[in-house]
C-alpha cells in the first residue's frame, strides 16, 4: 500500500493546522519550506514511477474501492501539474521570508504561511483526485485561502478585490456544483473514470441527454469563471495587483493553471471527446473567447502604468493560447496547451517575483519606479528582460516552445486566422516588455533616489531559479514535451 | 398529504425569496435569509433528509445569521436605492433559468425509485453499511467512512475560514476589553436574561454532548454538536459580555482546539496507515474491523466537533470585539 | 413531466435564479452575500430533491423498514452546507474590513472613491 500518491495533499494538510501552533515568524517559515520541499519531492518520485508510459496511480482512501469510496488517480497530467505546482511553492517559500515579512502584519505571519499551505492542499487536491465531488471540496478549499490571502494586501483595493473574486470564485464553484449534481442525477456516481463510462452508455437524443448537455455548460462555465477566460476575467487583474507580491507569484503559476486541468479533465475524462467536440463543437465555442482574449488582454495592458496590472492583463492573455490550443481538437494542439501551462508557470512566476523584488526595494511598481532599475537593480532586471523574451515567445526560452508547437498545430489544420493572432500576440507583448525594459535601462537617472538598491539573495536566488528553467527549458525541451505528449494520448484515448 | 406540505413549503420559500429582494432594510433581510434557511430545514425533513434539515437549521439559521447581525452592526443598514432597472442582470438570470428548466426536464420525477441514482453506488450505503461500517445511520457511515476524506476536508475548509476570519479582522480590540474589565455588559442589568441564560447554558451543552455521540443512531454527529456547543458560549458573551467570555476561553486555547481538531482528524488516518491500513482505513485500528470502524467514527467526529466549535465561537469574537464605527 | 414529478426543480431552479438575481444585480455588498446564500442554498434543495424516495423513510437503519431515501445526496450537501457558510463568514469579514477603509458598502461609492484617488 505506497502511501506515495496521497503524500502531496497529506503533508500541507497536516502543516497547515501546525503553523498556528508554532511560535514566531521565522518557525513558521522553516516549517512551511520544509513541508513543500518535501511535496516537490514526493511528486518528483511520482513522476520517476509514471515515466516512459507507467500506468495511473490509484489510491483508494479508506480502503474503499470506487465507486463506494474516494479514489485518487495519478496519470501523466496529473503528474506534470503536480510537478508544476509543489516546485512553485518549493520556489516561492524561500522567496517569501523578506517579502513576507515586509507586506504583512508581524501578528498575521503565521496565519499568512497556514493559508499558503492550505491554497497549495486544495490545488494538489483538485489534481490528485479521482471524484467529482472531492474535487468541488478542495476546488473551494484552495479559492477560500486565495480570498483571505489577496484581502491581506497593503491597498484597501485589495479587500475590494478579493471579494470582487469571493463573489464570481463562488459564483462559478456553484455552477459546478450544479453540473456535478446534474451528472450524478444521470448517472448514480461521483468517480470520474465511473461517470465516463455511464455516460458514454448515454446514446444521442436519449432521454437524459438534455440534462448531460446542461450539465456540461454549466461545468464549462463555472471553470471559465476560475480560469478568467475572456470575458470571465473581470476578477483576475484586481486580484493580481493588489494582493501581496508572494501571493501573486503564487496564484498566478498556479490556480489558473489549475483550473485548465479541471478544465481538461471534464472535457476529455468525464464527457469524452466525441461527445464535447463533435455534439457540441466545444471547439469551436471556445474558439472565439481565446482568441478575444488574447488580442483585448494584450492590447490592455500596453496601456496600463501599474506594470504587475499589465502583467495581469498578460497572463489573461496567456491563458487564451492555453485554451486556444483546447479548441483545435488535435493531439498536438493539446500537447501545445499543455507545455505552455508548464511554461506560462515558468515565466509569470519569474515575472512575478520581478515584481516582489523591485517592491520589496521601491516599494510600489508604477512604471516610474522601473526609472534607472537597469544600473541598480541588474541582476532584477535581467531576469525581467530574460521573463519578458520568454513570454513573447523568443527562440532559446521556454515560451518558444510551446508558442511553436501552437503555431504547428495551427498550420497542420491550416487555420491562418489563427496563426496570425498568435503572432499578434507576440507582438503585441514585445511592446508592453519594451515600455519597461526603456525606462528601467535607457531613462536616465536625473534625480537621486533612496533605497534602491538591489534585491538580497534570498530574492534574488528563486528568481534566478525560475528564469534558468525557463532557459534550460527553452533549449531542451525533452522532459515536459514528453509527459504532455503522454497526457495528451491519455486524454484523447480516454481515461 | 406529503405532498401538499412540500408543495406549501416551496411556494413560502419562493415568497421568501421575492421578499428578500426586494426589502431594502438589511435588518429585514437578514432576518428574511434566516427565515429561508428554517423554512428550508422543514423542507429537508419532509424529504427525509433529518441530517441535513439539522445542520441547515443549526449552520444556515444560526451561524449564518449571528455572523451577518455581527457585521451589520459594524457597517450600515440600509440599501440604496438601485440608480436604474438592472435589465442586464435580468436577461442573464432568465437565460440561465431557462437552460436549467430545459436541463431538468429529463430528470426523474420527484420521489421515482427507478431513477439511475437509486440503482447504482447508494444500494450498497443501504443494504451493507451496517455490515461493514457498523453505524445504524447511513449518513454517518458515508459520511465518517466511505467518504471520509471529504469531510476532512471539509473540516480544513471551517479551519479556512476560521483563519481567514481572525487573519481580516484579528482581535485588536482585545486589550482594551480586558483592560476595560469594570465596564459591564449591556445585558448584565437584564435579571430574567441572566436568569434564564443561566439555566440554559448547560442544558444546550449537555444537549450538545448527546448530539456529538448519538450522530451514529440519529441525526446528529460532529457538525451539530461544535454547532450547538458554541451557541452556548455565544449565549453566554451575549448575557455577560465579551470580557468575561475571553477570560473563559481565551483566543489561545480556541486556536489550540482548532488545529488540534483537524490534528485529530489526520492523526487517525495517520494512525490508520501506521498499523498497516490505507489512510482512513478504520479498520487497521482494531482487531476486529468494526470495532475498529467504531473507533475511527468516533475519534474524527471528536475532531469535527473541537475545530467547528473553536472556529464558530472564534469567529463571532472577532466580529464582537471590532470597534463599532464612529457615526 | 408531470407537475408533482416537477413541481420541486422548478422552484428551486427559481429560488436559484432569485438568489443570483440579488447577487449580479445590488449594488449593497451585505445583500450580495445574502443572494449567494440564497443561491447556494436553493441549489442543496435541488440535490436533496433528487434523493427523495416516495415511501421511504429517513436513511437511518429501523427495525420494519424497507425503503430508504438515499443517504449520498445528504453526505454531499452537508459539506455543501458547510462549504457555504465559511464562504459568507469569509465575506463578511471582507465587507466589514471594506466599510472601515472605505466608510461605504455600496459598490458604486466605492468605485467612486477609488477612482478619486
Amino acid at each position: 500500500m505506497n502511501l506515495l500518491p496521497l503524500l502531496p495533499v497529506l503533508l500541507p494538510l497536516l502543516c497547515a493546522p501546525l503553523c498556528l501552533l508554532v511560535r514566531g515568524a521565522t518557525t513558521v517559515w522553516a516549517l512551511t519550506c520544509a513541508c513543500t520541499l518535501a511535496c516537490f519531492a514526493s511528486s518528483l518520485l511520482l513522476a520517476q514511477s509514471l515515466w516512459h508510459g507507467g500506468a495511473a496511480l490509484p489510491y483508494a482512501l479508506g480502503n474503499w474501492p470506487a465507486p463506494w469510496g474516494i479514489v485518487y488517480h495519478i496519470d501523466a497530467l496529473a503528474v506534470l501539474l503536480l510537478l508544476i505546482v509543489t516546485g512553485i511553492a518549493a520556489v516561492t517559500l524561500p522567496y517569501a521570508r523578506r517579502s513576507v515579512a515586509q507586506e504583512i502584519q508581524p501578528r498575521d505571519i503565521p496565519l499568512f504561511y497556514a493559508l499558503l499551505l492550505i491554497c497549495l492542499t486544495g490545488l494538489l487536491g483538485i489534481v490528485s483526485t479521482g471524484d467529482a465531488f472531492n474535487l468541488y471540496v478542495f476546488l473551494e478549499l484552495s479559492s477560500l485561502s486565495s480570498y483571505a490571502l489577496i484581502g491581506l494586501g497593503q491597498r484597501r483595493r485589495a479587500l475590494t478585490a478579493a471579494f470582487q473574486y469571493l463573489v464570481m470564485g463562488t459564483i462559478g464553484a456553484t455552477f459546478i456544483l450544479i453540473g456535478i449534481g446534474l451528472l450524478y442525477s444521470q448517472t448514480g456516481t461521483l468517480n470520474i473514470a465511473d461517470l465516463a463510462g455511464r455516460i458514454a452508455a448515454i446514446p444521442e437524443a436519449a432521454y437524459g441527454h438534455r440534462t448531460l448537455i446542461t450539465a456540461f455548460a454549466f461545468l464549462t462555465v463555472g471553470i471559465s469563471l476560475k480560469l478568467a477566460l475572456f470575458p470571465l476575467h473581470l476578477w483576475l487583474p484586481n486580484a493580481y495587483s493588489y494582493a501581496p507580491s508572494v501571493v501573486t507569484v503564487f496564484l498566478a503559476a498556479t490556480a489558473t493553471k489549475v483550473a485548465v486541468y479541471m478544465l481538461l479533465r471534464v472535457c476529455f475524462s468525464v464527457l469524452g471527446n466525441r461527445f464535447v467536440f463533435e455534439q457540441l463543437t466545444l471547439g469551436k465555442i471556445l474558439l472565439l473567447p481565446s482568441l478575444a482574449g488574447i488580442v483585448i488582454a494584450s492590447l490592455v495592458a500596453i496601456f496600463q502604468y501599474d506594470i504587475k496590472r499589465m502583467l495581469a492583463y498578460s497572463s489573461v492573455a496567456q491563458i487564451g493560447y492555453m485554451t486556444l490550443g483546447i479548441s483545435l481538437n488535435s493531439e498536438a494542439a493539446l500537447t501545445a496547451s499543455i507545455v505552455h501551462l508548464f511554461n506560462h508557470a515558468l515565466m509569470k512566476g519569474a515575472l512575478f517575483m520581478v515584481m516582489g523584488a523591485v517592491m520589496y526595494r521601491a516599494g510600489s511598481v508604477y512604471l516610474n519606479d522601473f526609472r534607472g532599475l537597469g544600473q541598480r537593480m541588474p541582476w532584477t532586471m535581467a531576469a525581467f528582460v530574460l521573463g519578458g523574451l520568454s513570454l513573447i515567445g523568443v527562440p532559446g526560452t521556454a515560451g518558444f516552445v510551446s508558442k511553436w508547437l501552437l503555431v504547428q498545430a495551427a498550420l497542420q489544420h491550416r487555420w491562418w486566422p489563427v496563426v496570425l493572432v498568435i503572432l499578434l500576440g507576440s507582438l503585441l507583448a514585445v511592446i508592453y516588455i519594451w515600455r519597461v525594459v526603456e525606462t528601467a535601462y535607457f531613462n536616465p537617472l536625473h534625480e537621486i533616489e533612496h533605497g534602491t538598491a538591489e534585491a538580497p539573495p534570498s530574492l534574488l536566488v528563486p528568481l534566478w531559479l525560475l528564469v534558468g528553467a525557463n532557459l534550460y527549458f527553452g533549449f531542451d525541451a525533452a522532459w515536459p514535451l514528453q509527459l504532455a505528449q503522454q497526457a495528451a494520448t491519455v486524454l484523447r484515448g480516454g481515461l | 398529504m406529503e405532498l401538499l406540505i412540500d408543495i406549501v413549503l416551496l411556494t413560502f420559500l419562493a415568497i421568501t425569496a421575492l421578499a428578500i429582494s426586494h426589502v431594502r432594510k438589511l435588518f429585514c433581510a437578514i432576518m428574511l435569509a434566516s427565515i429561508f434557511s428554517l423554512l428550508c430545514a422543514c423542507l429537508f425533513v419532509t424529504m427525509d433528509a433529518v441530517d441535513v434539515a439539522f445542520t441547515e437549521a443549526a449552520v444556515g439559521t444560526g451561524i449564518a445569521g449571528i455572523l451577518m447581525l455581527g457585521a451589520l452592526r459594524l457597517t450600515e443598514t440600509r440599501e440604496k436605492r438601485p440608480p436604474h432597472q438592472p435589465w442586464l442582470a435580468l436577461l442573464v438570470v432568465c437565460t440561465t433559468g431557462a437552460v436549467l428548466i430545459y436541463g431538468t426536464a429529463d430528470l426523474p420525477a420527484y420521489g421515482d425509485p427507478a431513477a439511475p441514482i437509486h440503482q447504482h453506488v447508494a444500494p450498497r450505503y443501504i443494504s451493507q453499511s451496517q455490515q461493514e461500517v457498523g453505524p445504524p445511520n447511513f449518513v454517518t457511515s458515508v459520511l465518517a467512512s466511505y467518504r471520509g476524506f471529504d469531510t476532512l476536508g471539509e473540516t480544513l475548509v471551517i479551519f479556512t475560514a476560521g483563519v481567514s476570519v481572525v487573519a481580516l479582522l484579528g482581535f485588536r480590540s482585545l486589550r482594551q476589553f480586558l483592560r476595560n474589565r469594570r465596564r459591564p455588559s449591556v445585558m448584565a442589568d437584564h435579571l430574567v436574561l441572566r436568569i434564564v441564560a443561566k439555566m440554559f447554558i448547560p442544558l444546550i451543552l449537555l444537549f450538545a454532548l448527546y448530539v456529538q455521540f448519538h450522530g451514529d443512531y440519529g441525526p446528529g454527529g460532529g457538525f451539530q454538536a461544535g454547532v450547538i456547543f458554541a451557541s452556548a458560549l455565544i449565549l453566554y458573551t451575549l448575557t455577560y459580555g465579551l470580557a468575561k467570555a475571553l477570560q473563559v476561553l481565551p483566543p489561545r486555547i480556541l486556536y489550540l482546539l482548532a488545529a488540534g481538531g483537524v490534528l485529530l482528524y489526520g492523526g487517525t488516518g495517520w494512525l490508520c496507515v501506521l498499523r498497516g491500513g490505507h489512510f482512513l482505513d478504520y479498520r487497521a485500528l482494531a482487531s476486529d474491523p468494526l470495532v475498529g470502524q467504531h473507533l475511527g467514527i468516533l475519534l474524527i467526529e471528536a475532531g469535527v466537533g473541537m475545530t467547528v466549535f473553536a472556529v464558530m465561537v472564534l469567529m463571532f469574537f472577532a466580529f464582537s470585539s471590532r470597534k463599532e464605527p464612529q457615526s | 413531466m408531470t407537475l408533482a414529478g416537477h413541481y420541486n426543480y422548478w422552484v428551486a431552479i427559481f429560488l436559484m435564479m432569485t438568489g443570483f438575481y440579488v447577487v449580479i444585480s445590488r449594488g449593497n455588498l451585505i445583500k450580495k452575500l445574502i443572494g449567494l446564500n440564497l443561491f447556494t442554498t436553493s441549489v442543496f434543495i435541488l440535490y436533496i430533491s433528487l434523493g427523495k424516495v416516495t415511501g421511504g423513510t429517513a436513511p437511518i437503519a429501523a427495525p420494519g423498514v424497507t425503503l430508504y431515501s438515499n443517504p449520498l445526496p445528504h453526505v454531499l450537501i452537508l459539506t455543501a452546507i458547510v462549504v457555504g457558510v465559511a464562504t459568507t463568514a469569509v465575506g463578511l469579514a471582507l465587507v466589514v474590513r471594506i466599510h472601515e477603509s472605505y466608510g461605504t458598502i455600496e459598490e458604486d461609492e466605492i468605485r467612486l472613491r477609488d477612482e478619486s484617488l
